[in-house]
C-alpha cells in the first residue's frame, strides 16, 4: 500500500534545523567548556579544573567583577521592578481606560525604545545627559535602564491582559466589590503570569544591556557587560568564561522559570 | 470549552474609563523625557558646530551633513564632490544586515517550521532549546563566536588537525566575521516570529494543494509561504533593524575596513577625536532608514490586513 | 437590605422609566418603560441587536443610560455604579473567576458587602446546596460541566439575596437537553426565592416556557408586554406575530370595521371576520393565523384554495407547505395522527381559518 505524504514534512528541514541549533550553540557549549580548562593557554587543553571559577571570586580582578556584578544586578532588579509597574499601567490603561486622547500615540510611544537603534539611545542618552547636566554614574545607567525595559515588560503584561476578559472585572462589580477591589482581587491575580513574565524579560534584558550602559554609566562605574567587555578588549582570558558560563547559566534558570510560569498561566486560563 | 475565558464587551467595566492618561503617565514621562527628549536633542544638535574635544557650540551649521555627504577637498576650498567614506560605510552596514537577513530566513525559516510542525510535547521542548540563545548576553555570546572561529580558536584547530586547511583561517576582522557575527546574534528573532506564524497556519492548505496536484515545494512557494508571509516579514525586520546599528559583533569580530554605523557613531562621542554634531547627523541618517523600513512594513502589514 | 418601599408602588421590584441609550449618534434604546413586580419572572425577549442585552446591563450599571430612569423598589439607581446597585447578574458565559474556587466564587459578594467570612461562609454553602452543588465547594471553575458552572453563577449571584436578579441568556451556551432540564430548575428555584427575576433571551421557546410575563423588544423598542399566551395568541403587531412561533400573514383588504372586529377580504376574495389588534380603519390589512389553526378540507371549500407544494415530516406533526392562487406561501401544520389524509404534492385544497385564532395585524 502506498504511504500517504506527510505534508508537514520538507526534505532537508531537520537538517537546517538541528544547523540551526548547532551554530546557536556551539560557541556557548566551547566556551563553557574551555571554562574549566586546567591551562593557562586558553586554546591548549590541560586538563579538568575549577580554578578559574575560584579566579573570579578570589583573583585579582575579582573585587572589580563583583562591584560589576552587584551593581548589574542591583539595577536589573529596579529597572525590572519599575518598569513592570509602568508597563502594568500602561496595559490597563490600553485595554480597560476606552478611548483616549493620545493613545494611538502611546503605543508607538511604548515601543519607541524598540524601534530607536541602541546606538542611536545611547549617544542621545549621554548627549542628553550631558547637556542637563546629570552627572553619569549609576542613576543614569538606571533611568536609561527603566526606558528600554518597558515594552520588554509589556509586551507579555498586554498579551495576557487582552487574553483575560473584562467580564471578570464586571462580575465582581456587580457582586458589589469597589473599583479597586475589582482591581486588586480580580485583575492582578488573573495578570500575575504576564506581568511575572514581563518582569523576568525585563530582568535579563537589562542584565544584558552594554551599549547603553556603556555610554551612561561615566567613568569607574562598571556592570558586568561593560567590565567584561573592558576585559575583553585586552583579550579573552579564561576567568571571561568562567564568568560568561555562570551568567549563561542565570539566563538559562530565567528562561526555564518563565517558561514554567506560562505554562502554569496558560493551563489555569 | 469549560474555562475559556469570554470575549470581552470591549467597553471596560467603567472602572478605569477617564483614567486612561493617569495611567499612562509614567510611561509618557520616562519614555518621553529619556528617549523622545534626547533624539530630538540629537537632531537639533547635527545642525550645530562641533567644538573641539566634544561638546557643541551653539551655532547653526549645515556642515555635519556637509561633511557626510560632500567631499570639498583637504581645505575645504574645492568643488564638492560626492564624498563616499561615509556612505561607504553606511552601505556597507545595509548590506551587511541585508545578507544577515537572509541567511538567518534561510536557516531560520526550515527550523520554524520544524518545530512548529512537531507534536505539542516536543514542540515546546524545540522551542525552549531555540529560545535559551536569545536569553544569553548578546556579549557573551559575540565573545564566544569570537573564541571559537579565531585562527587560535578551537575551530581553527580543529581543522587544521583533520587537515582540512593547512594555515590559519584569518577569519578574524573581515567582512565575513562579521556577518557570523550578525547572524548569529540575530538568528533567534528570525525563528520566534516565523514560528508563531507557521503554528496558525492551517494545514488543510496543504491539503487542498495537494489535492489539486501540487507538489510538496510547489504548496511551499503558493501557498505556504505567501500564507505564513507577515511572520516571515516581522522576522526580517527584527534581525535587519538591530544589524543594521550593531555594535558588538563589528567591533569585537571585524576591523578597520569592516567599520560599520554603529562603530561611526560610537567614534563621535567617544574620547577627543569625537564631533558631536557629525554623530549626530549620521545617527539621524541612521534613524531615518530605520523609521524608513518600518513605515514600509506598517504599511505592508495595514494592506495585508484588508 | 429591607425592602423599602414608598415612591415605587406596592409590589414594583423594578421600574424602568423611559429609559434611553445612545452610543454617539447610534440610539439602541428609544425611550423604554415597563414595571416588574416583586417575585415575577420577566422575559425580554428579541433578536440580537434589539437592545435587550443592552437594558440589562443599563439595569446592572454595566453602562450609563442616556436617558430616563431605573427605580428599584422606588430609588432611582439609574446613576450609581454597579457595586452599589442591590442587583446581581448571572452572566451569559458566567464569568466565574478562574482563580477562586466555587465557595470563593459564592461568597464574593457577601465578603464585599460585609458579612464575616464564618456567616458567608454558612450562606454559601446553603445557596449551592439550593442548586445542588453542595459537594463542590473546592472545585476550581475549570473542573465543572458547563451546566454545574451556570450554576455555580446562579448561586454566586443569589448569595448576597440581591432585590432582583438579572440573567443574561444564560442558558445559551448549554446544549439542547441540558437546557431543557435547566430552564425546569431555574424556574423552580425562582419559585423557592421568590426573587424578581429580569431574563434576557432571544429563544422564543425558553420565553414561553418559563416566563411570568414577557417584554417582546425589536430596534430598541418594547413591542408588546404580556404573559406567554397573550403574545403568542394575542400579538399586536406583525414583528410579535413572527418573532414568536411561526406564522402565516396573509394581505388582506379591510372591509368594515365593528369596535375590534372586522370584516376582511381574503386573497381569493371570500370575506372573513375576525378580531383586530388594534383599532382599524378600511383599507390594506394583514391577517395573522398560526398553521396549527388551519384546517385542512377538500378543495373549494373552506375560506382559501391553494396547491400542496412539499411537506416538512416533523414526527408529531406534518408541515404542510402550498401557494395561494396568487403564490403567497401558507403553512399548515396537521397532526401525525392515524388516518391522516396527507395530500399530494400538486393536489388542490382548500383551507379553513379558525375564526377565533386570527388576528388583523396592520403594522
Amino acid at each position: 500500500m502506498a504511504v500517504a505524504t506527510d505534508l508537514r514534512r520538507f526534505a532537508g528541514f531537520r537538517a537546517m534545523t538541528v544547523l540551526c541549533l548547532v551554530v546557536l550553540y556551539a560557541p556557548l557549549i566551547i566556551v563553557a567548556i574551555y571554562s574549566f580548562n586546567a591551562s593557562s593557554s586558553i586554546t591548549r587543553w590541560g586538563g579538568f579544573s575549577f580554578k578559574w571559577y575560584v579566579d573570579v571570586f578570589t583573583g585579582p580582578e575579582a573585587p572589580k567583577f563583583r562591584q560589576a556584578a552587584i551593581n548589574s544586578f542591583a539595577i536589573a532588579t529596579g529597572a525590572a521592578l519599575l518598569s513592570t509597574a509602568f508597563a502594568t499601567a500602561a496595559a490597563v490603561a490600553m485595554s480597560r481606560a476606552g478611548r483616549f486622547r493620545g493613545k494611538v500615540a502611546s503605543l508607538a510611544l511604548i515601543n519607541l525604545p524598540l524601534m530607536v537603534p541602541e546606538i542611536v539611545t545611547a549617544v542621545a542618552s549621554l548627549v542628553f545627559f550631558i547637556t542637563i547636566g546629570f552627572t553619569t554614574g549609576l542613576m543614569t545607567i538606571f533611568i536609561a535602564h527603566i526606558v528600554f525595559c518597558i515594552p520588554f515588560a509589556y509586551l507579555p503584561i498586554s498579551a495576557r491582559m487582552q487574553g483575560v476578559s473584562d467580564i471578570y472585572e464586571q462580575a465582581a462589580m456587580d457582586l458589589y466589590a469597589t473599583p479597586w477591589q475589582a482591581f486588586r482581587l480580580i485583575l492582578l491575580p488573573l495578570m500575575a503570569p504576564g506581568i511575572l513574565s514581563g518582569f523576568l524579560l525585563a530582568f535579563i534584558i537589562s542584565l544584558d544591556d552594554f551599549l547603553i550602559t556603556n555610554f551612561v554609566k561615566g567613568a569607574g562605574v562598571e556592570t558586568l557587560p561593560t567590565a567584561i567587555f573592558g576585559s575583553v578588549k585586552q583579550g579573552i582570558k579564561p576567568n571571561i568564561m568562567a564568568i560568561s558560563t555562570l551568567l549563561l547559566c542565570v539566563s538559562v534558570v530565567f528562561v526555564t522559570l518563565s517558561w514554567i510560569i506560562g505554562r502554569a498561566g496558560q493551563s489555569r486560563k | 470549552m469549560a474555562g475559556v475565558a469570554p470575549p470581552g464587551t470591549g467597553t471596560g467595566s467603567g472602572i478605569y474609563r477617564g483614567n486612561g492618561p493617569r495611567l499612562m503617565l509614567p510611561v509618557w514621562a520616562f519614555i518621553g523625557i529619556f528617549l523622545v527628549l534626547p533624539v530630538l536633542l540629537m537632531a537639533v544638535y547635527s545642525f550645530l558646530t562641533k567644538e573641539f574635544r566634544g561638546g557643541v557650540i551653539w551655532d547653526p551649521t549645515l556642515a555635519a551633513y556637509d561633511k557626510f555627504f560632500l567631499d570639498r577637498g583637504l581645505f575645504g576650498d574645492e568643488p564638492p564632490v560626492i564624498e563616499w567614506t561615509y556612505i561607504g560605510i553606511f552601505w556597507r552596514s545595509i548590506w551587511q544586515a541585508g545578507l544577515a537577513t537572509l541567511f538567518c530566513l534561510v536557516i531560520g525559516f526550515p527550523t520554524a517550521w520544524f518545530i512548529a510542525t512537531r507534536d505539542v510535547r516536543t514542540r515546546s521542548a524545540w522551542l525552549f532549546l531555540v529560545t535559551i540563545p536569545y536569553w544569553v548576553n548578546l556579549l557573551i555570546r559575540t565573545v564566544s563566536m569570537k573564541f571559537l572561529i579565531r585562527d587560535t580558536g578551537p575551530l581553527n584547530e580543529f581543522l587544521l588537525w583533520t587537515g582540512v586547511v593547512d594555515g590559519p583561517l584569518g577569519l578574524v576582522n573581515t567582512n565575513l566575521a562579521v556577518q557570523i557575527g550578525l547572524f548569529y546574534s540575530y538568528l533567534p528573532f528570525m525563528v520566534l516570529p516565523i514560528y508563531a506564524a507557521v503554528e496558525r497556519y492551517d494545514f488543510a492548505l496543504s491539503e487542498a494543494a495537494a489535492d489539486l496536484y501540487a507538489g510538496a515545494w510547489t504548496t511551499l512557494r503558493l501557498v505556504i509561504l505567501p500564507v505564513v508571509r507577515p511572520g516571515i516579514v516581522a522576522g526580517c525586520i527584527l534581525v535587519f533593524v538591530p544589524s543594521l546599528g550593531a555594535f558588538l559583533a563589528p567591533d569585537l569580530l571585524g576591523g578597520a575596513k569592516t567599520f560599520m554605523i554603529g562603530s561611526l557613531i560610537e567614534e563621535q562621542f567617544k574620547g577627543a577625536a569625537g564631533n558631536w554634531p557629525f554623530g549626530a547627523a549620521a545617527s539621524m541618517i541612521l534613524l531615518s532608514i530605520v523609521l524608513g523600513v518600518l513605515l514600509l512594513y506598517a504599511r505592508s502589514q495595514a494592506k495585508g490586513a484588508r | 437590605m429591607a425592602q423599602v418601599d414608598s415612591s415605587g408602588g406596592i409590589g414594583i421590584a423594578v421600574d424602568v422609566d423611559d429609559v434611553v441609550k445612545r452610543y454617539g449618534t447610534l440610539t439602541a434604546l428609544h425611550g423604554v418603560s415597563f414595571d416588574i413586580r416583586d417575585g415575577e419572572f420577566f422575559t425580554l425577549l428579541g433578536p440580537s441587536g434589539c437592545g435587550k442585552t443592552t437594558l440589562l446591563r443599563c439595569i446592572a450599571g454595566f453602562e450609563e443610560v442616556s436617558g430616563g430612569a431605573i427605580r428599584l423598589h422606588g430609588e432611582d439607581i439609574a446613576r450609581l455604579p454597579p457595586h452599589r446597585r442591590q442587583v446581581n447578574t448571572v452572566f451569559q458565559q458566567y464569568a466565574l473567576f478562574p482563580h477562586m474556587d466555587v465557595l470563593a466564587n459564592v461568597m464574593f459578594g457577601l465578603l464585599r458587602r460585609g458579612w464575616t467570612r464564618r456567616d458567608a461562609t454558612a450562606r454559601a454553602r446553603e445557596v449551592l446546596a439550593l442548586v445542588r452543588l453542595a459537594d463542590f465547594a473546592e472545585r476550581r471553575p475549570a473542573q465543572l460541566s458547563g451546566g454545574q458552572q451556570q450554576r455555580v453563577a446562579l448561586a454566586r449571584a443569589l448569595a448576597p439575596g440581591p432585590q432582583v436578579l438579572l440573567l443574561d441568556e444564560p442558558l445559551s451556551a448549554l446544549d439542547l437537553k441540558l437546557r431543557q432540564a435547566v430552564r425546569v430548575e431555574l424556574k423552580q428555584i425562582q419559585r423557592e426565592t421568590d426573587i424578581a427575576f429580569v431574563f434576557v433571551t432571544h429563544d422564543q421557546e425558553e420565553a414561553l416556557t418559563m416566563s411570568d410575563r414577557i417584554a417582546v423588544m425589536s430596534d430598541g423598542r418594547v413591542q408588546q408586554i404580556g404573559t406567554p399566551r397573550e403574545v403568542y395568541e394575542a400579538p399586536v403587531n406583525r414583528f410579535v406575530a413572527g418573532f414568536i412561533g411561526e406564522t402565516n400573514l396573509l394581505d388582506v383588504a379591510i372591509r368594515s370595521v365593528d369596535g375590534s372586529r372586522a370584516e376582511v377580504l381574503l386573497p381569493g376574495g371570500r370575506p372573513f371576520a375576525c378580531a383586530a389588534a388594534a383599532p382599524v380603519a378600511a383599507g390594506p390589512g394583514h391577517l395573522s393565523v398560526r398553521p396549527e389553526r388551519i384546517e385542512l378540507v377538500a378543495a373549494g371549500e373552506g375560506d382559501l384554495t391553494a396547491t400542496v407544494r412539499d411537506h416538512v415530516y416533523l414526527g408529531t406533526d406534518i408541515q404542510l407547505h402550498a401557494r395561494l392562487a396568487d403564490d403567497e406561501a401558507v403553512v399548515v401544520r396537521i397532526q401525525n395522527a392515524a388516518g391522516s389524509a396527507i395530500p399530494e404534492r400538486g393536489a388542490e385544497i382548500g383551507l379553513k381559518l379558525e375564526a377565533g385564532a386570527a388576528r388583523l395585524l396592520t403594522d
